[in-house]
């Protein structure tokens, strides 16, 4: 079961941010397959096909054009097909304001985007197992939250 | 589940409660016959070792955290090895491979998880949670908490309150 590759997506309009979570993903032990939308209206036309094979975490900026990450998390939560997917924010801003809406609008996991190479895939690494961890365990869902500070 | 394997007509014994041990080898056509005779029951056939003793390794660490009080540190590794038969460093060793985890983390998080469980369903104020789980003091508690979860107990408490009414009032926010 832990051998079949995790199924992740991302949502950030920055390419430079998408090519450096490409890299740590692909240097990490664990197996995945990773898909790019570039706003937040790319990521909700995706996941609202019907039908759609849905993945195992989806991580999302907060600041994109048209659609940011927020309304998609609470469009996700308020969606009964969509609500249980692991939700990961990946963003610039570390404001408590910001990381405390998130957790309340239903975010598993808050990262800052680190700047180095090294802590971000630490960090990736971290969600992954947290991520593993919680569906092998059966915690509770609703206490599934995070927050990933870099040493 | 005795009816199933009876019907195989392979020879097996029932060693304790969730374990069964199948004394020789299935035929390819037995064990695909057994496989989806059971599927329907929700049981899945485990056919690596390695993660069947993870999983009862998360079995005594649960049990340890949810049932017993809480045993010193150092004493742990001994407590898991003796009720798994089985050496302390071969059973980290497999624990890892499996899990991508130490032993000691997930025991961390195991604790953090009945903490977070203890405040939002049973109420306890933190003195009382730290007393309950056999930590030395509320602030390592509140260390340990925020090192695992990167929230104090506080913020994780308010975030959980104001889910809860934004649930029960989903206009205003």
């Amino acid at each position: 079961m832990e051998n079949e590759p995790l199924e992740i997506l991302l949502a950030d309009d920055d390419e430079d941010d998408r090519v450096f979570f490409k890299e740590a993903l692909e240097e990490i032990k664990v197996k995945t397959i990773i898909s790019f939308f570039e706003d937040g209206l790319q990521l909700m036309n995706y996941l609202n096909q019907p039908g759609v094979r849905l993945p195992n975490i989806v991580f999302l900026d907060l600041n994109m054009p048209i659609k940011g990450g927020m309304d998609c998390l609470i469009e996700i939560r308020k969606n009964n097909r969509l609500k249980d997917l692991a939700i990961v924010i990946y963003s610039t801003s570390s404001t408590d304001e910001d990381i405390e809406e998130a957790f309340v609008n239903g975010a598993n996991i808050y990262i800052k985007k680190p700047n180095d190479f090294s802590a971000l895939k630490a960090s990736l690494t971290q969600v992954i197992n947290l991520n593993w961890q919680y569906h092998i365990l059966g915690f509770k869902k609703e206490n599934f939250l995070f927050k990933i500070n870099h040493v | 589940m005795q009816e199933h394997l009876d019907k195989l007509e392979a020879p097996y014994e029932i060693t304790r409660i969730g374990d069964i041990e199948l004394n020789g080898n299935l035929t390819p056509e037995q064990y695909n016959k057994l496989k989806l005779s059971i599927f329907k029951y929700g049981i899945e056939i485990i056919d690596n070792p390695s993660i069947a003793i993870a999983n009862r390794i998360k079995e005594v660490i649960i049990e340890m955290v949810y049932l017993k009080d809480q045993l010193p540190s150092s004493k742990i590794s001994a407590y898991i090895a003796n009720s798994m038969n089985l050496s302390y460093s071969y059973i980290s060793k497999v624990f890892s491979d499996v899990t991508y985890s130490s032993i000691r983390n997930y025991i961390i998080l195991q604790r953090i998880e009945r903490a977070k469980q203890l405040i939002i369903e049973e109420k306890l104020s933190l003195t009382e949670v730290a007393w309950k789980l056999n930590y030395s003091s509320v602030a390592h508690l509140s260390n340990q908490f925020k090192k695992t979860t990167g929230l104090t107990p506080t913020i994780f408490q308010r975030i959980i309150e104001r889910r809860r009414n934004k649930e029960l009032n989903p206009g205003n926010n």
